[in-house]
């Protein structure tokens, strides 16, 4: 895709067939790409998501053999993959995993791409794309959850459709118009199954873009420095599948703990009844990976406010190759930066901790502070207020701020000068780095 | 068709005028070919006829003991039918007067003379969920009528939106008394 070949057809056959379709040069090419030797294994989480797609569209394609989407059947349909279906339970729990394990894998995958500053130029698009896979990948998350037609499915589906109708004057014809009825309801569940199924093959295609993005500039590095030439990079294979391989292999692990010893750990207890529409579960609240978003959205007492800082939340990441201005890639070299950093991961847990827990429910239990505004300081309305505001400062104020304002550490001049002479003990001055002299 | 071919040959200038024409007329009906197109693929997820059919029910409100209220099922979403006690009519007649969110006084959410029957939509106007009676639960905060399991938005005997993040009161849907005691809905 860069414009490189190492290609040569050996054979009569491959020669006629790269002719016509150069499609094993494709796959060549593929292989022997040039990689910066240096990666490291939070490099392999894109090797894991492309298995949590395979992983996901396999069991999928497998659930919906058996799967009625009606809303009279879709509940005890479940019920019959779980008991009558030969293994349907386990490919039904790998499917609910796999849900979770997507997004553990892509929430790294995000973090590692802010901290070594994978979104800077020339990947911007790269980055915008994987952004709309994250999006994607939320609707796809939602759809299916849906889909078992439990109480929690049922009023998860009413809550996340209503947030459309925040917008104002037409909002409510939207809702109506994406549940198709008065309310939420059998053509819901069946729409969505619909979509459920569409959504994963729009990611896979998205996920082609995001890999073509990745092959012309190339893979970014922990080092954030450019690839100077051959000797900074390894071919893709043996090198990087094998590394990917082996942490597939661990990711696996995790995987199977969860499907064989855990698997409704990451469920919800009241899926296990049946969808009610006069009855909304005591404690409402979404997946784990959609929690934090779920914070935002509950730590503003407006509608329409909390639906924009919802929507505002997923922009910023949208946004983050605009916002920041530092022209240092990695945030090896940026002390400060990497502080602020870990704050903002902490931040987005904590986020994620308070979107668990009721609004009104008390931090430190048994202690009552004082009334600020509409709630005690001591709930997780407040906590999460404070952990919304510093999501939003930074991106919009410290990223653009920082980046002007720091004084960065020396960055390398090239993959393999740190190796050959680390910056952190370098012998006497000018005989530091002979190669940089060459 | 050849000759005028020739003709744009033959002189530069006014052919472009034609040239921009056709560019235009063609964009123009293969946009307006597109919508004609994609209104029936979106229009379709709207409710359909038999959805749009369930449209109204009848209830004998005498059923309903003072004090307490039934919840129906009205075109799929709760319906709350509330028998209010003479307090809880005065407590919601006293809210008139209050900072309300969505002003409405008690008397234009009932029927003339029907106070005691207070019929609401129970569906949260903030992302939806069905409020919980609070049990008259008067302590600060409470008003003494629903409290959303969700995002707690407190509604009072009069189903108004008095805290939390709901804009708007509980939806009163349209219907008549029938007769003294049975309500058509719809």
């Amino acid at each position: 895709m860069s414009g490189h070949s190492t290609y040569e057809p050996k054979t009569a056959v491959e020669r006629w067939i790269d002719t016509r379709l150069p499609i094993i040069r494709f796959g060549v090419d593929l292989m022997d790409f040039p990689t910066p030797k240096n990666l490291n294994y939070w490099w392999t989480f894109g090797g894991i998501l492309a298995f949590c797609l395979v992983t996901q569209i396999v069991t999928g394609v497998i659930l919906a053999m058996h799967f009625d989407p009606s809303g009279t059947g879709a509940f005890s349909s479940l019920q019959g993959i779980m008991r009558n279906v030969d293994y349907g339970w386990l490919i039904r729990y790998i499917h609910t995993t796999g849900a979770s394990m997507f997004f553990v894998a892509v929430y790294i995958h995000i973090f590692r791409g802010i901290y070594y500053g994978s979104y800077k130029a020339p990947r911007e698009l790269l980055w915008l794309i994987g952004a709309a896979i994250y999006l994607v990948m939320m609707a796809t998350a939602f759809f299916g959850y849906v889909l078992p037609w439990g109480n929690m499915s049922f009023w998860g589906a009413k809550v996340i459709t209503s947030i459309v109708g925040a917008v104002p004057v037409i909002g409510p014809s939207i809702t109506t118009w994406l549940v198709g009825g008065f309310t939420v309801d059998a053509p819901t569940l069946n729409r969505f199954f619909s979509l459920h199924y569409l959504f994963p093959f729009i990611i896979a295609a998205l996920v082609g873009l995001h890999i073509w993005a990745l092959h012309v500039p190339g893979n970014s590095n922990p080092l954030g420095v450019d690839v100077k030439s051959k000797s900074d990079t390894v071919p893709f294979h043996p090198y990087y599948t094998v590394k990917d391989g082996f942490a597939i292999a661990l990711f696996m692990i995790l995987f199977a703990v969860f499907v064989f010893y855990m698997p409704n750990a990451l469920l919800d207890t009241d899926n296990n009844i049946p969808a009610n529409p006069l009855q909304t579960p005591a404690h409402i609240v979404p997946e784990w990976y959609l929690l934090p978003y779920y914070a935002i959205l509950r730590a503003i007492p407006d509608k329409l406010s909390g639906v924009i800082a919802l929507a505002g939340a997923i922009a910023c990441i949208f946004a983050l190759p605009f916002l920041d201005t530092s022209r240092v890639r990695s945030m090896r070299y940026r002390p400060q930066a990497k502080l602020y950093f870990f704050i903002f991961v902490v931040d987005c847990l904590v986020l994620g901790f308070c979107g668990a827990h009721e609004p009104n429910e008390q931090v430190i239990p048994g202690l009552t502070t004082f009334n600020l505004l509409d709630s005690d300081l001591n709930t997780y309305v407040w906590l999460s207020r404070i952990a919304a505001a510093y999501y939003f400062v930074y991106f919009l104020v410290i990223t653009p701020i920082l980046g002007l304002r720091e004084t960065p550490l020396p960055v390398p001049e090239s993959i393999s000068s740190p190796v050959l002479s680390h910056p952190a003990a370098p012998p006497a001055g000018a005989t530091a780095s002979p190669e940089k002299k060459g | 068709m050849a000759e005028s071919v020739v003709g744009a040959h033959a002189d530069e200038a006014p052919d472009q005028d034609r040239r921009d024409f056709i560019h235009i007329a063609a964009m123009a009906a293969a946009v307006g070919g597109v919508a004609a197109v994609a209104w029936p693929l979106i229009d379709q997820m709207n409710p359909s006829a038999d959805t749009l059919a369930l449209s109204s029910i009848e209830y004998d409100v005498d059923k309903v003991p003072l004090g307490q209220q039934v919840v129906l099922l009205y075109r799929k979403q709760p319906l709350f039918v509330r028998h209010r006690t003479p307090q809880e009519i005065a407590e919601a007649v006293a809210g008139d007067h209050a900072d309300l969110r969505d002003p409405a006084t008690d008397a234009s959410r009932v029927k003339p003379g029907k106070a005691e029957w207070l019929v609401l939509i129970g569906v949260c106007t903030h992302l939806g969920c069905t409020p919980g009676f609070d049990g008259g639960n008067l302590a600060p905060g409470h008003y003494g009528g629903w409290l959303c399991p969700c995002h707690g938005s407190v509604y009072d005997t009069s189903g108004r939106i008095r805290r939390g993040p709901a804009p708007l009161n509980l939806a009163v849907p349209d219907y008549v008394f029938e007769t003294d005691t049975k309500i058509k809905v719809g």
